[in-house]
């Protein structure tokens, strides 16, 4: 599904975010990049997304170098991908009827699909009866799941999150990674930059271990752990 | 698809028109009053132009004459000129009742000009037999002995173009500025629209929604600020010059100047100063929304 051969990602400040990393993640994986704050985690993640450019080496998505994408197929690759943020990013003047809903109207799917879709999504990640609620009348785990559904509700290949829990407490960041669980089993390959270990070590996924933006460790059924 | 996308860019557009209401009078306003220049400047230019074409192609030439003047030898010689196709004494009697002719209902202002008062000499009106015959004739005649004074129109339409000569660059240098004003304070408004959206114009990128889509409302918005001006200023133009047109009916002081009337002509003055302003507001949006969409 994602390939990335020999990438660098030196920023214009000179920061060596990334350094020639190599990685395959197939379809259907579940992948935790983690790392320490500053690793390079997010640099990751915004590479794939093409976000930002790497400096050297090669990504590919189903096959395709996505730095050969002109902006039409720069836009489809973004909608086969489906990101959370850290901190949401709800619309905070649109319920999360609406939130979600936006995802399918800005790319342009009809309003027939939008109303079949919504309410599907949101029973999804439990949050039926909650459509009319504004993002500040939610928990921040609630708020999280208006983000997932958002996310899915275009029923992304890959699920690109970038500290999804990171601003949430233990129990709640918890229930979020049983969520992308769910979705994983469904097919969709999720990829989760964190640097929440505990949850990392019990869910026995991959995890792709990054460290001053090199890869130190890639295993299956990791843990997060330091050290050779 | 496309009818979703439609409504979603005239939604948005509203609402954000409705944010920064007074900021879109005021750029309206702007436009209204560059396009309103431009379109008087270009009423003027058309008037001139016919105003210019009917007197050019007048092949008439006034020759007054001196109050000693030999009249018969006078007629002999103007009648031995090349390309002169008619010759007519006009006596100062016959001159001032044909300017109390002119006058209309206000020949009563003339009234104490008659008989001995009469100021205006004899005169003769030559015809010419071509237009372009006319400034050598007169010069011609200008020579012969008891001639006071030659008058043709040409010699007013070459002063008219000297003045409108430079009426065009003040006025052109005028709409230009005030254009190029006008724009940017679209561009301003379109900008605080986009600021106001920043967050959401930042979720959209990343739902993957194209640029265009995103740039749609503020296109629209300043398309529909561009031609709020457009129509301010023809309203404006309009209401004017049909009062303008009216007053110089009623006023036979001025029967020489025959307004452009030509609804073909005005219209397309009035559809291109709409269509300029639609193309301000665009232009402006696009300028915003260019800078701030690069991702
Ligand atoms: N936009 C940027 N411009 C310059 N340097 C950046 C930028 N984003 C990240 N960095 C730097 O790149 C390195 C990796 O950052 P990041 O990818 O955010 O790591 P992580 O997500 O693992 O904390 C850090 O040293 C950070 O300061
Ligand atoms: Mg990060």
């Amino acid at each position: 599904m994602i390939q990335l051969y020999n990438v660098s990602k030196v920023y214009d400040n000179g920061v060596p975010a990334v350094s020639d990393i190599s990685l395959r993640i197939a379809k259907g994986e579940f992948v935790f990049l983690i790392g320490p704050s500053g690793a390079g985690k997010s640099t990751l993640t915004k590479l794939i997304f093409r976000e930002q450019l790497p400096s050297s080496g090669q990504i590919f998505f189903r096959g395709r170098n996505i730095l050969r994408f002109g902006p039409r197929e720069v836009l489809q690759l973004r909608r086969q991908i489906g990101v959370v943020f850290q901190d949401f990013r709800l619309l905070p003047r649109k319920t999360v009827y609406e939130n979600v809903a936006f995802a399918l109207e800005v790319i342009g799917r009809s309003r027939k699909e939008i109303r079949e879709r919504v309410p599907a999504v949101l029973a999804r990640v439990g949050l039926s009866g909650k459509e009319d609620a504004f993002p500040d009348q939610l928990s921040g785990g609630e708020q999280q799941r208006v983000g997932v559904a958002r996310a899915i509700v275009k029923r992304p290949l890959v699920i690109l999150a970038d500290e999804p829990t990171g601003n949430l407490d233990p129990d709640t960041s918890r229930e979020i990674m049983d969520l992308f669980e769910v979705i994983n089993r469904d097919g969709t390959t999720v990829v989760i930059a964190t640097h929440a270990w505990d949850i990392v070590n019990r869910m026995r996924k991959r995890v792709v271990a990054l460290e001053n933006g090199r890869l130190v460790r890639d295993e299956e059924r990791g843990s997060y752990s330091y050290g050779a | 698809m496309a009818l979703n996308s439609l409504w979603y860019c005239t939604r948005q557009a509203c609402i954000s028109l409705t944010r920064n209401f007074w900021l879109g009078v005021a750029s309206a306003a702007m436009i209204a009053v560059s396009l309103i220049i431009l379109g008087a400047f270009l009423l003027v230019a058309v008037n001139a132009n016919q105003f210019m074409r009917i007197v050019e192609s007048t092949v008439e030439i006034n020759v007054f004459l001196e109050d000693d003047a030999d009249v018969r030898d006078l007629q002999h010689r103007l009648a031995g000129l090349r390309g002169v196709e008619e010759i007519r004494f006009v006596p100062k009697q016959q001159g001032l009742q044909e300017l109390k002719k002119a006058f209309g209902e206000r020949h009563d202002l003339l009234s104490g000009f008659e008989g001995e008062n009469n100021p205006l000499p004899d005169s003769f009106r030559v015809r010419a037999e071509r237009a372009e015959l006319v400034p050598t004739l007169a010069q011609q005649i200008s020579f012969f002995p008891g001639v006071y004074k030659v008058r043709y129109g040409q010699e007013y339409v070459e002063a008219l173009v000297k003045v409108t000569r430079w009426v065009n660059v003040v006025a052109l240098g005028a709409v230009v500025l005030l254009g190029a004003g006008a724009v940017f304070l679209i561009v301003t408004t379109i900008r605080l629209s986009m600021v106001a959206r920043q967050d959401e114009i930042g979720i959209m990128k990343y739902l993957g929604a194209s640029n265009w889509y995103i740039r749609g409302p503020f296109v629209l918005e300043g398309m529909v600020v561009g031609l709020a001006g457009a129509c301010a200023a023809v309203a404006t133009l309009g209401a004017g010059y049909y009062y303008l047109v009216v007053v110089l009916e009623r006023l036979p002081l001025l029967f020489f100047i025959q307004p452009v009337t030509d609804p073909n002509m005005l219209l397309s003055i009035f559809g291109g100063l709409l269509g300029l302003g639609l193309l301000m507001g665009g232009v402006g949006s696009l300028i915003s929304v260019r800078k701030f969409l690069q991702v």
